[in-house]
């Protein structure tokens, strides 16, 4: 990642975790209200956002909340007098708090949370598994999956700008894949205060700021005579969300220098590649080593991640995905009983390309549940299938769980 | 948000106030009582008010798009989250009042819920609120004794024997309903000590009712008020006796009427005189009897009910309020 910047006492370095890395961007953000409650991985973040209240290095209203409703309660009326929120979650703990979550949307509350992406126990698991922050890409959640602890902390910064715009006023999580990102240390440059100022403008409620001096009624009762009008608003919100990630995009390279050529995708190694991968989060890592390794045997393969999953990058995954002879979508999660039992990864691609001019084999592989790593080997298999699919044009088994015992 | 709000005790109903925050709009039953006790609340609260509001009657009958009865700034909150509600709402406006974002004042934040949301779902959640003493707000909770918005189904704050649409009397069983109804106030007064209004009101009581929503609001931190709401619809009566059945229920005892300022337990009332021996609580069959939902009670469920009562009053150590004995067996002092 280049880290050329104008002036470099605009930026330090430190090697910290992605959880870390977001706590501090709460800090940079001067996040108004923070609510915590203890579930694992994603609470580190809160331990590093409590220890940075303590030290003064963040100035916010901070609730130890008594359960994940309550949490995302608490935010969701804190944004709704005008507040700049954080809150987060993990596994069932989301799922805890999933009435909050669906009528954030509703309410157009631009609450900032990140997921650390964990198993839904029972049985016990608090490996990585996206099954949890996806639950809600129905309700009008922006859904980001992020790689690395920059882009954590940089999709922070992204997540607050975009949520809070009035063009769409909706609330965004973060996806971190638990272990592997929430409490894996990287090199992460901070940028100074003055940056992220210039990058993030502050939250402005507007006509809809709940206060005596804007004495509005908010969420009343609609029924049958207008809810349909209000989901079709929320609706509109989302599809504007595209060109407003696309402006913040390009300004985070503009002020930061970084975040990649592609707001909605990274593609790596691929110009030239008959076979790609495609997947979310850290799966990146094992899936770039892999693909430099195969190329040292010649093989023309590539990776594709997805950053956000909502809104959904339907044109450009249509525009590359067609280049090539056949393409392997990674899911870290199951829809049971969906088409070809896939993944929702899977099954939203293959949904996504269905009207493209080419339509390219697609098969789905399921691997790393419940935080089991996904390994060099593991991607190879998935990249010699692929590639068989793609020699003989003929899909055997759609649908593949790797790296699993019999 | 450091401030309070500054409202003086109305003394009598001819020094109540003539604005009006809760007007036309709402379609509640004809004699609700909990409509009215919306409109005592920001009536006592003033302008200078954000009322929060939970799922039931009081949002779906009361809140309609296009005819909201709400002249102040009003929300709505999920069923089980009229605390999570209010401590959001205060923590924003102190967060934002303490980094000079907004104007740093005096704001009332009222949360309301039903017996249901207050009593069952989001007893957590108030208790929780109860304990961060950083936030003003007073949590109310309207309770008409059942699920009323949903039909009329029994809730943990719905007395013992009463017919809902869940708890029907039938050929095999004539109380459906076993639970005796939850002792809220004392049970939030007992676990959260450093709360420093806690109160029973009926709006039967009007002048009493507003001045103690004024003094929930003039407190730092935290208050909560559990307010006695006839429910024509949920109690089976003519709507125009919802006044008398709330006295009735004074007078009989059933209700307890109360408040716990800093710690110092007052009974406001009927309930002080009935305590004080100066007054004679009426037999409760005169509440039960004027209500359809206690039609199915035969003298056996009567005595029952009676002596629950009795044993409220003569064997607590604080009538209504405290169900404790001494080793001996007897109510403490
Ligand atoms: C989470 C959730 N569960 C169930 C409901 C359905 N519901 C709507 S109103 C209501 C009744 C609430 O009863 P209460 O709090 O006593 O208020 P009332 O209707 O009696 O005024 C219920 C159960 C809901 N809105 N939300
Ligand atoms: S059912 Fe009861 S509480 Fe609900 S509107 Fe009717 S009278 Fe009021
Ligand atoms: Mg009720």
């Amino acid at each position: 990642m280049t880290t050329e910047v104008k002036d470099t006492a605009l930026e330090r370095e430190e090697l910290i975790s992605g959880a870390e890395a977001i706590a501090i961007a709460c800090a940079l953000a001067d996040v108004d209200v923070i609510t915590a409650y203890p579930i694992r991985p994603y609470d580190t973040v809160m331990q590093f956002v409590s220890k940075l209240i303590a030290d003064g290095e963040l100035k916010c209203e901070y609730i130890v909340a008594e359960s994940e409703h309550s949490q995302f309660e608490i935010v969701k009326h804190a944004s709704a007098v005008g507040a700049r929120v954080f809150s987060g979650s993990s596994g069932v703990g989301w799922f805890y708090a999933f009435e909050a979550l669906a009528v954030t949307c509703g309410l157009r509350l631009p609450v900032v949370a990140m997921v650390g992406n964990r198993a839904l126990d029972d049985p016990g698991a608090f490996g990585c598994e996206h099954n949890d922050a996806l639950a809600v890409r129905d309700l009008g959640w922006m859904l980001r999956w992020v790689d690395t602890a920059q882009e954590a902390m940089d999709a922070a910064f992204m997540a607050w700008r975009v949520a809070e715009d009035k063009r769409v006023f909706l609330p965004c999580a973060i996806s971190t894949d638990g272990a592997f990102l929430t409490h894996s240390q990287q090199i992460v440059m901070i940028p100074d205060k003055r940056l992220v100022d210039e990058f993030l403008p502050p939250y402005d409620r507007g006509e809809f700021v709940l206060h005596p001096d804007n004495p509005i009624t908010i969420a009343p009762q609609v029924n049958e005579d207008w809810l349909m009008e209000i989901r079709r608003q929320t609706d509109a919100a989302m599809r504007r969300a595209r060109d407003v990630i696309t402006e913040a995009h390009n300004d985070l390279k503009r002020i930061f220098n970084r975040g990649g050529d592609d707001p909605f995708i990274e593609e790596y190694m691929t110009d030239d590649a008959d076979v790609v991968l495609v997947g979310m989060g850290t799966l990146a890592l094992p899936l770039k080593v892999t693909v430099r390794r195969l190329r040292e045997q010649g093989r023309k393969v590539g990776f594709v991640r997805i950053k956000w999953f909502r809104p959904f990058p339907q044109p450009e995954l249509r525009a590359v995905l067609s280049r090539f002879k056949a393409v392997g979508i990674i899911d870290r999660d199951y829809s049971l009983g969906s088409p070809d039992n896939g993944g929702v990864l899977y099954n939203e691609v293959r949904s996504a390309l269905y009207d493209g001019d080419k339509r390219v084999p697609i098969v789905g592989y399921i691997a790393g549940l419940g935080g089991r790593e996904v390994t060099v080997p593991m991607t190879t298999e998935m990249f010699d299938y692929t590639q068989k699919v793609a020699d003989t044009g003929i899909i055997e088994e759609p649908l593949r769980w790797i790296g699993v015992r019999d | 948000m450091t401030l309070t709000s500054t409202l003086p005790m109305i003394r009598g109903v001819h020094n109540s106030p003539l604005e009006e925050y809760f007007t036309s709009g709402h379609r509640t039953c004809q004699g609700c009582e909990s409509a009215l006790v919306m409109k005592l609340m920001v009536k006592a609260s003033g302008p200078r008010t954000i009322v929060l509001g939970s799922t039931g009657c009081m949002y779906v009958a009361n809140t309609t798009y296009y005819s909201t009865p709400w002249v102040v700034p009003w929300m709505h909150t999920q069923l089980g989250s009229a605390g999570s509600a209010a401590v959001g709402t205060a923590a924003g406006l102190k967060a934002l009042m303490n980094k000079n974002k907004i104007k740093d004042e005096p704001i009332n934040i009222i949360s309301f819920c039903g017996d249901g949301g207050g009593a069952d779902m989001g007893l957590s959640a108030i208790s929780a609120a109860l304990t961060h003493m950083a936030y003003n707000h007073l949590i109310l909770m309207y309770d008409n004794e059942s699920y009323a918005n949903t039909d009329i189904q029994v809730s943990g704050s719905s007395p013992w024997g009463a017919n809902s649409t869940f708890s029907p009397p039938g050929k095999l069983h004539r109380i459906m309903n076993q639970r005796w109804k939850k002792n809220m106030a004392p049970m939030l007064a007992v676990g959260h000590p450093g709360v420093k209004y806690i109160a029973t009101a009926c709006a039967s009581y009007a002048v009493d009712f507003m001045n103690k929503i004024r003094k929930g609001l003039k407190y730092s931190g935290p208050a909560f008020i559990h307010s006695y709401d006839p429910c024509p619809k949920g109690w089976d009566y003519d709507p125009m006796y919802s006044h008398e059945l709330g006295m009735l229920a004074v007078e009989a005892g059933i209700w307890v009427q109360y408040e716990i300022e800093e710690g110092k337990l007052v009974l406001n009332g009927p309930s002080r005189m009935i305590a004080q021996g100066r007054r004679q609580r009426k037999p409760v069959v005169e509440f039960l009897k004027r209500q359809g939902r206690f039609a199915h009670f035969v003298d056996e469920d009567v005595d029952y009910y009676q002596s629950r009562i009795d044993e409220m009053w003569e064997k607590w150590w604080l009538p209504g309020v405290i169900p404790l004995f001494n080793e001996a067996g007897e109510p403490k002092g």
